[in-house]
Protein backbone atom coordinates (compact mmCIF):
# COMPACT_ATOMS: atom_id res chain seq x y z
CA UNK A 1 0.00 0.00 0.00
CA UNK A 2 1.45 3.09 1.08
CA UNK A 3 5.15 1.78 2.77
CA UNK A 4 4.44 2.83 6.21
CA UNK A 5 3.03 6.45 5.52
CA UNK A 6 -0.43 7.04 7.02
CA UNK A 7 -2.93 7.95 5.43
CA UNK A 8 -6.22 10.55 5.40
CA UNK A 9 -9.64 9.82 4.84
CA UNK A 10 -9.87 11.01 1.69
CA UNK A 11 -7.23 8.76 0.30
CA UNK A 12 -9.07 6.44 -1.64
CA UNK A 13 -10.31 9.10 -3.78
CA UNK A 14 -7.07 10.94 -4.86
CA UNK A 15 -5.53 7.49 -5.68
CA UNK A 16 -8.23 6.57 -7.64
CA UNK A 17 -8.41 10.39 -9.78
CA UNK A 18 -4.36 9.78 -10.81
CA UNK A 19 -2.91 12.08 -7.89
CA UNK A 20 0.67 12.00 -7.77
CA UNK A 21 1.27 10.54 -4.41
CA UNK A 22 4.21 11.57 -2.19
CA UNK A 23 5.44 11.37 0.87
CA UNK A 24 4.24 14.45 3.56
CA UNK A 25 5.16 14.77 6.91
CA UNK A 26 4.47 10.68 7.19
CA UNK A 27 1.47 10.84 5.17
CA UNK A 28 0.77 9.48 1.79
CA UNK A 29 -0.64 12.86 -0.08
CA UNK A 30 -1.36 14.29 -3.11
CA UNK A 31 0.81 16.67 -5.02
CA UNK A 32 -1.41 16.94 -7.64
CA UNK A 33 -4.02 15.49 -10.04
CA UNK A 34 -4.13 15.64 -13.93
CA UNK A 35 -4.42 18.82 -14.34
CA UNK A 36 -1.02 19.76 -12.95
CA UNK A 37 0.32 22.41 -10.37
CA UNK A 38 0.02 25.57 -12.98
CA UNK A 39 -3.68 24.98 -13.94
CA UNK A 40 -4.54 24.06 -9.81
CA UNK A 41 -2.81 26.87 -9.14
CA UNK A 42 -4.78 28.97 -11.29
CA UNK A 43 -8.13 26.83 -10.26
CA UNK A 44 -8.32 28.31 -6.73
CA UNK A 45 -6.94 31.85 -7.89
CA UNK A 46 -10.40 31.74 -10.07
CA UNK A 47 -12.82 29.74 -8.82
CA UNK A 48 -12.44 26.84 -5.73
CA UNK A 49 -9.99 24.21 -5.07
CA UNK A 50 -10.95 21.83 -2.39
CA UNK A 51 -7.88 20.40 0.18
CA UNK A 52 -7.42 17.40 2.01
CA UNK A 53 -6.00 18.90 4.79
CA UNK A 54 -6.64 16.01 7.27
CA UNK A 55 -2.82 15.59 7.86
CA UNK A 56 -2.88 18.37 9.83
CA UNK A 57 -3.24 18.37 13.75
CA UNK A 58 -6.89 19.40 15.41
CA UNK A 59 -6.62 19.70 18.99
CA UNK A 60 -8.53 21.42 22.00
CA UNK A 61 -7.42 23.06 25.01
CA UNK A 62 -10.17 23.38 27.67
CA UNK A 63 -11.03 24.37 30.93
CA UNK A 64 -11.51 27.36 33.37
CA UNK A 65 -7.65 28.11 33.10
CA UNK A 66 -7.09 27.42 29.03
CA UNK A 67 -6.85 31.19 27.58
CA UNK A 68 -4.06 31.63 30.81
CA UNK A 69 -2.92 28.25 28.94
CA UNK A 70 -2.62 29.26 25.98
CA UNK A 71 -1.03 33.41 26.56
CA UNK A 72 2.21 30.50 28.50
CA UNK A 73 2.52 28.61 25.41
CA UNK A 74 2.15 31.26 22.82
CA UNK A 75 2.79 35.56 22.54
CA UNK A 76 -0.72 36.27 21.66
CA UNK A 77 -3.79 37.19 24.39
CA UNK A 78 -7.11 35.23 24.02
CA UNK A 79 -9.19 36.84 27.03
CA UNK A 80 -10.79 39.62 25.15
CA UNK A 81 -10.88 38.15 21.74
CA UNK A 82 -14.77 37.49 20.69
CA UNK A 83 -15.78 33.67 20.84
CA UNK A 84 -15.01 32.38 17.12
CA UNK A 85 -12.19 34.74 16.45
CA UNK A 86 -9.28 32.80 14.70
CA UNK A 87 -5.82 34.14 16.03
CA UNK A 88 -2.94 32.98 13.48
CA UNK A 89 -0.14 32.44 16.07
CA UNK A 90 2.74 30.84 17.10
CA UNK A 91 3.78 28.54 19.96
CA UNK A 92 7.23 29.28 21.77
CA UNK A 93 10.24 27.56 23.16
CA UNK A 94 11.94 29.11 26.22
CA UNK A 95 14.68 30.39 23.87
CA UNK A 96 11.71 32.46 21.83
CA UNK A 97 12.25 30.21 18.82
CA UNK A 98 9.20 28.80 16.98
CA UNK A 99 8.15 25.27 17.93
CA UNK A 100 5.39 25.57 15.45
CA UNK A 101 3.21 27.97 13.98
CA UNK A 102 -0.52 27.43 14.03
CA UNK A 103 -4.53 28.65 14.23
CA UNK A 104 -5.96 29.02 17.81
CA UNK A 105 -9.74 29.80 17.72
CA UNK A 106 -12.12 30.69 20.80
CA UNK A 107 -15.04 28.49 20.80
CA UNK A 108 -15.93 29.81 24.23
CA UNK A 109 -14.38 31.63 27.15
CA UNK A 110 -13.21 28.44 28.03
CA UNK A 111 -12.59 26.23 25.36
CA UNK A 112 -9.83 26.83 21.98
CA UNK A 113 -9.04 24.80 18.84
CA UNK A 114 -5.77 24.49 17.93
CA UNK A 115 -4.65 22.83 14.51
CA UNK A 116 -1.06 22.23 14.21
CA UNK A 117 1.09 21.52 11.11
CA UNK A 118 1.04 17.87 10.55
CA UNK A 119 4.91 17.48 10.62
CA UNK A 120 5.25 19.17 14.23
CA UNK A 121 1.90 17.16 15.95
CA UNK A 122 4.34 14.80 18.10
CA UNK A 123 6.71 17.16 18.79
CA UNK A 124 3.74 19.99 20.25
CA UNK A 125 1.68 17.48 21.44
CA UNK A 126 4.28 17.07 23.99
CA UNK A 127 5.49 20.02 24.44
CA UNK A 128 2.05 21.41 25.43
CA UNK A 129 1.46 18.59 28.13
CA UNK A 130 4.49 19.22 29.51
CA UNK A 131 3.96 23.18 30.07
CA UNK A 132 0.32 22.74 30.88
CA UNK A 133 -0.87 23.85 34.93
CA UNK A 134 -4.13 24.64 36.64
CA UNK A 135 -7.33 23.74 35.17
CA UNK A 136 -6.81 22.70 31.79
CA UNK A 137 -7.49 19.52 29.87
CA UNK A 138 -5.45 19.24 26.40
CA UNK A 139 -7.39 16.49 24.23
CA UNK A 140 -4.03 15.50 21.52
CA UNK A 141 -5.34 15.30 17.60
CA UNK A 142 -7.52 12.20 16.68
CA UNK A 143 -5.72 10.27 14.03
CA UNK A 144 -7.81 10.53 10.94
CA UNK A 145 -9.92 13.71 11.52
CA UNK A 146 -11.53 15.01 8.14
CA UNK A 147 -9.94 18.58 7.65
CA UNK A 148 -10.52 20.20 4.27
CA UNK A 149 -10.36 23.69 2.93
CA UNK A 150 -12.50 25.18 0.51
CA UNK A 151 -10.57 27.64 -1.24
CA UNK A 152 -10.84 30.57 -4.17
CA UNK A 153 -13.46 33.49 -4.82
CA UNK A 154 -16.54 30.86 -5.49
CA UNK A 155 -15.55 28.69 -2.23
CA UNK A 156 -18.56 31.14 -0.58
CA UNK A 157 -21.10 30.43 -2.92
CA UNK A 158 -20.09 26.83 -3.55
CA UNK A 159 -20.33 26.11 0.07
CA UNK A 160 -23.42 27.60 0.42
CA UNK A 161 -25.19 26.06 -2.54
CA UNK A 162 -23.79 22.21 -1.86
CA UNK A 163 -23.62 21.90 2.25
CA UNK A 164 -25.16 24.40 3.88
CA UNK A 165 -28.82 24.66 3.13
CA UNK A 166 -30.11 27.81 4.59
CA UNK A 167 -26.95 28.44 6.42
CA UNK A 168 -25.45 31.55 5.59
CA UNK A 169 -21.94 32.34 5.69
CA UNK A 170 -22.13 36.11 5.37
CA UNK A 171 -21.79 36.53 8.84
CA UNK A 172 -18.86 34.50 9.02
CA UNK A 173 -15.97 37.25 9.28
CA UNK A 174 -12.33 36.63 8.02
CA UNK A 175 -10.42 34.54 10.76
CA UNK A 176 -13.64 33.54 12.71
CA UNK A 177 -15.78 29.91 13.21
CA UNK A 178 -18.58 28.64 13.72
CA UNK A 179 -20.62 26.00 14.14
CA UNK A 180 -22.68 24.38 10.87
CA UNK A 181 -25.17 21.50 10.63
CA UNK A 182 -23.89 19.19 7.47
CA UNK A 183 -25.90 16.38 6.98
CA UNK A 184 -27.44 17.14 10.57
CA UNK A 185 -24.06 16.71 12.23
CA UNK A 186 -22.23 19.59 13.64
CA UNK A 187 -19.43 20.42 11.97
CA UNK A 188 -17.51 23.60 12.75
CA UNK A 189 -16.62 25.83 9.85
CA UNK A 190 -14.13 28.66 9.84
CA UNK A 191 -13.12 31.75 7.13
CA UNK A 192 -9.21 30.88 7.15
CA UNK A 193 -6.53 29.06 4.67
CA UNK A 194 -3.13 29.27 3.46
CA UNK A 195 -3.92 30.30 -0.18
CA UNK A 196 -4.42 34.62 0.27
CA UNK A 197 -8.14 33.91 -1.19
CA UNK A 198 -11.41 34.01 0.64
CA UNK A 199 -11.86 30.35 1.43
CA UNK A 200 -13.09 28.13 4.57
CA UNK A 201 -11.98 25.16 6.42
CA UNK A 202 -14.12 22.48 7.71
CA UNK A 203 -13.57 20.57 10.58
CA UNK A 204 -15.55 16.86 10.52
CA UNK A 205 -16.47 14.92 13.10
CA UNK A 206 -13.15 12.32 14.11
CA UNK A 207 -14.57 9.10 13.00
CA UNK A 208 -17.81 9.48 11.04
CA UNK A 209 -16.11 8.55 7.56
CA UNK A 210 -19.60 8.03 5.80
CA UNK A 211 -20.13 11.70 6.53
CA UNK A 212 -16.74 13.04 5.61
CA UNK A 213 -17.15 10.57 2.08
CA UNK A 214 -20.87 12.48 1.67
CA UNK A 215 -19.25 16.14 2.08
CA UNK A 216 -16.15 15.12 -0.41
CA UNK A 217 -18.54 14.00 -2.93
CA UNK A 218 -21.00 16.83 -3.07
CA UNK A 219 -18.86 19.28 -2.97
CA UNK A 220 -16.29 17.94 -5.74
CA UNK A 221 -19.62 17.61 -8.37
CA UNK A 222 -19.93 21.13 -8.09
CA UNK A 223 -19.03 22.74 -11.56
CA UNK A 224 -16.73 25.49 -9.75
CA UNK A 225 -14.51 23.14 -7.63
CA UNK A 226 -11.77 21.11 -8.46
CA UNK A 227 -9.73 19.09 -6.05
CA UNK A 228 -6.22 20.53 -5.80
CA UNK A 229 -2.85 19.22 -4.67
CA UNK A 230 -0.37 20.29 -1.94
CA UNK A 231 1.80 21.52 -4.58
CA UNK A 232 -0.45 24.37 -5.76
CA UNK A 233 -1.06 24.86 -1.85
CA UNK A 234 2.56 25.30 -1.52
CA UNK A 235 2.94 27.73 -4.88
CA UNK A 236 -0.32 30.02 -3.40
CA UNK A 237 1.22 30.50 0.06
CA UNK A 238 4.15 31.81 -1.94
CA UNK A 239 2.63 34.11 -3.84
CA UNK A 240 1.28 35.30 -0.40
CA UNK A 241 4.67 35.57 1.81
CA UNK A 242 3.51 33.28 4.19
CA UNK A 243 5.84 31.10 5.57
CA UNK A 244 6.05 27.56 5.75
CA UNK A 245 7.04 25.43 9.21
CA UNK A 246 10.52 23.51 9.03
CA UNK A 247 11.40 25.66 5.70
CA UNK A 248 11.03 29.50 6.94
CA UNK A 249 10.44 28.66 10.33
CA UNK A 250 12.30 26.78 12.85
CA UNK A 251 12.93 26.46 16.14
CA UNK A 252 15.85 28.91 16.07
CA UNK A 253 13.93 31.52 14.05
CA UNK A 254 12.29 33.80 17.09
CA UNK A 255 8.68 35.62 15.75
CA UNK A 256 10.62 39.24 15.03
CA UNK A 257 13.25 37.48 13.06
CA UNK A 258 9.81 35.85 10.96
CA UNK A 259 8.43 39.19 10.41
CA UNK A 260 5.33 37.85 12.06
CA UNK A 261 6.00 40.29 15.03
CA UNK A 262 2.14 41.14 15.01
CA UNK A 263 0.97 38.04 16.66
CA UNK A 264 3.51 39.16 19.78
CA UNK A 265 0.79 40.83 21.85
CA UNK A 266 2.24 44.13 24.14
CA UNK A 267 -0.54 42.60 27.09
CA UNK A 268 1.18 39.32 27.24
CA UNK A 269 4.47 39.25 29.05
CA UNK A 270 4.77 35.47 30.30
CA UNK A 271 4.54 33.19 27.72
CA UNK A 272 8.02 31.20 27.13
CA UNK A 273 10.89 33.15 25.49
CA UNK A 274 9.25 36.75 26.48
CA UNK A 275 12.93 37.42 27.29
CA UNK A 276 13.92 36.96 23.92
CA UNK A 277 11.56 38.78 22.09
CA UNK A 278 10.96 41.51 24.35
CA UNK A 279 14.91 42.02 23.69
CA UNK A 280 14.60 41.94 20.05
CA UNK A 281 11.80 44.12 20.01
CA UNK A 282 13.55 46.68 21.75
CA UNK A 283 16.81 47.01 20.48
CA UNK A 284 16.66 45.16 16.73
CA UNK A 285 17.85 41.64 15.27
CA UNK A 286 20.38 40.19 13.32
CA UNK A 287 18.43 38.63 10.59
CA UNK A 288 15.10 39.29 8.91
CA UNK A 289 12.90 37.19 6.73
CA UNK A 290 12.25 39.17 3.63
CA UNK A 291 10.58 38.11 -0.22
CA UNK A 292 13.00 37.92 -2.65
CA UNK A 293 11.90 38.41 -6.63
CA UNK A 294 14.71 36.78 -9.38
CA UNK A 295 14.93 39.88 -11.82
CA UNK A 296 17.49 37.70 -14.24
CA UNK A 297 16.88 33.85 -15.28
CA UNK A 298 16.51 31.01 -12.91
CA UNK A 299 14.46 29.39 -10.09
CA UNK A 300 16.08 29.77 -6.75
CA UNK A 301 14.82 27.20 -4.13
CA UNK A 302 15.70 26.73 -0.41
CA UNK A 303 19.23 26.57 0.37
CA UNK A 304 20.87 29.18 -2.67
CA UNK A 305 22.85 31.71 -0.78
CA UNK A 306 22.08 35.68 -0.48
CA UNK A 307 24.64 38.04 -1.67
CA UNK A 308 25.33 41.44 -2.00
CA UNK A 309 26.21 42.44 -5.84
CA UNK A 310 29.98 42.42 -4.90
CA UNK A 311 29.67 39.14 -3.58
CA UNK A 312 29.37 39.63 0.08
CA UNK A 313 27.12 36.57 1.73
CA UNK A 314 24.53 38.16 3.48
CA UNK A 315 21.97 35.47 3.86
CA UNK A 316 20.17 32.39 2.81
CA UNK A 317 16.70 31.55 1.05
CA UNK A 318 14.15 29.22 2.99
CA UNK A 319 11.71 28.75 -0.13
CA UNK A 320 11.94 29.86 -3.64
CA UNK A 321 9.88 28.43 -7.09
CA UNK A 322 7.94 29.69 -8.73
CA UNK A 323 4.77 31.87 -9.31
CA UNK A 324 2.36 30.68 -11.62
CA UNK A 325 0.66 34.08 -11.52
CA UNK A 326 3.32 36.63 -11.94
CA UNK A 327 5.18 33.85 -13.97
CA UNK A 328 8.41 34.42 -12.36
CA UNK A 329 10.66 33.01 -9.51
CA UNK A 330 9.92 33.78 -6.30
CA UNK A 331 10.84 33.30 -2.54
CA UNK A 332 11.78 34.17 0.82
CA UNK A 333 14.94 34.31 2.53
CA UNK A 334 16.68 35.62 6.36
CA UNK A 335 18.84 38.37 5.21
CA UNK A 336 20.77 41.33 7.20
CA UNK A 337 18.50 43.96 8.41
CA UNK A 338 20.70 46.44 6.64
CA UNK A 339 19.91 44.47 3.08
CA UNK A 340 15.89 44.06 3.81
CA UNK A 341 14.95 47.10 2.33
CA UNK A 342 12.43 47.18 -0.44
CA UNK A 343 13.88 46.89 -3.72
CA UNK A 344 17.14 46.78 -3.04
CA UNK A 345 18.98 44.96 -5.72
CA UNK A 346 20.61 41.63 -4.54
CA UNK A 347 22.44 38.34 -6.07
CA UNK A 348 21.42 34.54 -5.21
CA UNK A 349 23.58 32.15 -5.88
CA UNK A 350 21.77 29.15 -8.43
CA UNK A 351 24.10 26.09 -8.52
CA UNK A 352 27.43 28.28 -8.44
CA UNK A 353 25.77 31.36 -10.85
CA UNK A 354 25.31 34.64 -9.37
CA UNK A 355 21.69 35.64 -10.24
CA UNK A 356 19.88 38.76 -10.41
CA UNK A 357 16.93 39.51 -7.23
CA UNK A 358 15.62 42.09 -5.84
CA UNK A 359 14.59 41.79 -1.71
CA UNK A 360 10.05 42.44 -2.13
CA UNK A 361 8.30 43.09 0.76
CA UNK A 362 5.88 40.78 1.45
CA UNK A 363 3.84 39.70 -0.49
CA UNK A 364 3.95 39.02 -3.68
CA UNK A 365 0.24 38.63 -4.92
CA UNK A 366 -2.45 40.91 -3.17
CA UNK A 367 -4.74 38.71 -1.50
CA UNK A 368 -8.46 38.66 -1.65
CA UNK A 369 -9.25 37.43 1.92
CA UNK A 370 -12.16 39.48 3.40
CA UNK A 371 -12.09 41.95 6.28
CA UNK A 372 -14.04 41.27 9.40
CA UNK A 373 -17.18 42.21 9.26
CA UNK A 374 -17.73 46.14 10.60
CA UNK B 1 1.62 2.63 -19.43
CA UNK B 2 4.29 5.29 -20.76
CA UNK B 3 5.16 6.09 -24.60
CA UNK B 4 8.42 4.47 -25.24
CA UNK B 5 9.25 5.06 -29.12
CA UNK B 6 11.05 1.86 -30.16
CA UNK B 7 13.90 3.44 -32.39
CA UNK B 8 15.40 5.46 -29.71
CA UNK B 9 17.76 4.59 -26.62
CA UNK B 10 17.44 5.61 -22.97
CA UNK B 11 19.41 6.19 -19.84
CA UNK B 12 18.95 5.41 -16.57
CA UNK B 13 18.61 8.74 -15.51
CA UNK B 14 15.53 8.92 -18.00
CA UNK B 15 17.17 10.70 -20.91
CA UNK B 16 16.56 9.41 -24.72
CA UNK B 17 19.15 9.52 -27.26
CA UNK B 18 18.28 9.52 -31.04
CA UNK B 19 20.53 8.60 -33.65
CA UNK B 20 20.90 10.44 -36.60
CA UNK B 21 21.86 9.54 -40.23
CA UNK B 22 25.02 12.20 -40.25
CA UNK B 23 26.43 10.27 -36.81
CA UNK B 24 25.03 13.10 -34.43
CA UNK B 25 22.53 12.48 -31.94
CA UNK B 26 19.56 14.63 -30.08
CA UNK B 27 19.09 14.05 -26.69
CA UNK B 28 15.80 15.05 -24.84
CA UNK B 29 14.06 13.53 -21.45
CA UNK B 30 11.38 10.83 -21.91
CA UNK B 31 7.78 10.42 -21.10
CA UNK B 32 8.01 9.42 -17.30
CA UNK B 33 10.70 11.80 -16.87
CA UNK B 34 8.37 14.67 -17.95
CA UNK B 35 5.52 12.94 -15.84
CA UNK B 36 7.51 12.84 -12.57
CA UNK B 37 8.50 16.25 -13.25
CA UNK B 38 4.92 17.74 -13.48
CA UNK B 39 4.67 21.21 -15.46
CA UNK B 40 7.78 22.53 -16.02
CA UNK B 41 8.54 26.29 -16.31
CA UNK B 42 12.63 26.71 -16.63
CA UNK B 43 15.13 25.43 -18.64
CA UNK B 44 18.58 26.05 -18.44
CA UNK B 45 20.24 24.97 -21.90
CA UNK B 46 24.22 24.38 -22.53
CA UNK B 47 26.60 26.78 -24.77
CA UNK B 48 26.44 25.39 -28.59
CA UNK B 49 30.01 24.00 -29.06
CA UNK B 50 30.53 22.64 -25.59
CA UNK B 51 32.55 19.90 -24.52
CA UNK B 52 30.49 17.35 -22.59
CA UNK B 53 32.02 14.17 -21.16
CA UNK B 54 29.84 11.22 -20.53
CA UNK B 55 27.90 12.02 -17.22
CA UNK B 56 28.23 15.70 -17.47
CA UNK B 57 25.58 17.98 -16.33
CA UNK B 58 24.40 19.75 -19.16
CA UNK B 59 21.16 21.43 -18.73
CA UNK B 60 18.23 21.68 -15.88
CA UNK B 61 14.68 21.93 -16.04
CA UNK B 62 12.79 22.64 -13.13
CA UNK B 63 8.94 22.45 -12.59
CA UNK B 64 7.17 25.00 -10.35
CA UNK B 65 8.30 22.27 -7.29
CA UNK B 66 11.88 21.19 -7.95
CA UNK B 67 15.38 21.44 -10.10
CA UNK B 68 16.60 18.38 -11.75
CA UNK B 69 19.73 18.04 -13.60
CA UNK B 70 20.36 16.10 -17.25
CA UNK B 71 22.97 14.48 -17.65
CA UNK B 72 25.11 13.83 -20.89
CA UNK B 73 24.73 10.02 -21.25
CA UNK B 74 27.82 10.29 -23.74
CA UNK B 75 31.03 12.30 -24.89
CA UNK B 76 30.51 14.88 -27.10
CA UNK B 77 30.26 18.32 -28.43
CA UNK B 78 27.17 20.07 -28.23
CA UNK B 79 25.83 21.38 -32.32
CA UNK B 80 22.77 22.55 -31.04
CA UNK B 81 20.64 24.01 -28.65
CA UNK B 82 16.14 24.01 -28.66
CA UNK B 83 16.18 27.36 -28.38
CA UNK B 84 12.46 27.56 -28.62
CA UNK B 85 12.52 25.70 -24.55
CA UNK B 86 13.17 28.52 -22.67
CA UNK B 87 9.85 30.59 -23.82
CA UNK B 88 8.27 27.38 -24.02
CA UNK B 89 9.24 24.58 -21.64
CA UNK B 90 6.20 23.05 -21.29
CA UNK B 91 7.06 21.17 -25.09
CA UNK B 92 8.83 18.88 -22.75
CA UNK B 93 5.25 18.03 -21.31
CA UNK B 94 3.81 18.24 -24.15
CA UNK B 95 6.11 16.38 -26.83
CA UNK B 96 8.69 14.84 -24.79
CA UNK B 97 10.34 13.01 -27.74
CA UNK B 98 9.44 15.48 -30.47
CA UNK B 99 9.25 19.43 -30.22
CA UNK B 100 10.73 19.04 -26.33
CA UNK B 101 14.18 17.93 -28.01
CA UNK B 102 17.39 19.52 -25.53
CA UNK B 103 20.33 19.43 -27.51
CA UNK B 104 22.06 17.54 -30.52
CA UNK B 105 25.85 16.54 -29.99
CA UNK B 106 28.35 15.03 -31.68
CA UNK B 107 28.65 10.99 -30.84
CA UNK B 108 32.49 10.87 -30.07
CA UNK B 109 32.41 7.15 -29.55
CA UNK B 110 29.43 4.68 -31.22
CA UNK B 111 30.50 1.94 -29.28
CA UNK B 112 30.57 4.13 -25.56
CA UNK B 113 26.90 4.81 -26.89
CA UNK B 114 25.88 1.42 -26.95
CA UNK B 115 27.44 0.26 -23.88
CA UNK B 116 25.83 3.08 -21.33
CA UNK B 117 21.81 2.57 -22.82
CA UNK B 118 18.97 0.89 -22.77
CA UNK B 119 17.02 -0.44 -25.92
CA UNK B 120 13.29 0.70 -25.42
CA UNK B 121 12.04 -2.56 -24.36
CA UNK B 122 14.80 -2.65 -21.51
CA UNK B 123 13.93 0.95 -20.39
CA UNK B 124 10.02 -0.30 -20.32
CA UNK B 125 11.10 -3.15 -17.87
CA UNK B 126 13.75 -0.82 -15.94
CA UNK B 127 10.67 1.76 -15.32
CA UNK B 128 8.52 -0.90 -14.48
CA UNK B 129 10.73 -1.88 -11.63
CA UNK B 130 10.36 1.66 -10.44
CA UNK B 131 6.79 1.87 -9.51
Amino acid sequence: MSGGLKTTPFHAFHTARGAKMAPFAGYDMPIHYADGILKEHEWVRTRAGLFDVSHMGPCFIEGADAAAALAKLTPSTYTKAAIGRAKYTVLTNAEGGIIDDLIVTKLAEDKFLLVLNAGRKDVDVAWIQKNLSGDVTFTPPVEGTPLIALQGPYAADALEDTLLQKQTLKTLGYMSGAWYTLFSKKCFITRTGYTGEDGFEVLLPAGDGELAHRVWDLLIQHADIKAIGLGARDSLRLEMGYPLYGHDLDETTSPVEADIKWVVSKKNTGYFGADRIGAELANGISRTRVGIKITDKGIAREGCTLHTRTGEKIGVMTSGGFSPSLRQAIGQGYIAPEHAKDGTEIRVDIRGKKVAAKVHTLPFVRPSTQKQPA
Amino acid sequence: MSNIPAHLHYTKDHEWIELQSDGSAVVGITEYAQEALGDLVFIELPEVGATLSAGDEFAVVESVKAASEVYAPIGGDVLEVNDDLPDNPSAINESPYDEGWIIKMTVADKKELEAATMSAEEYASYIEKLN
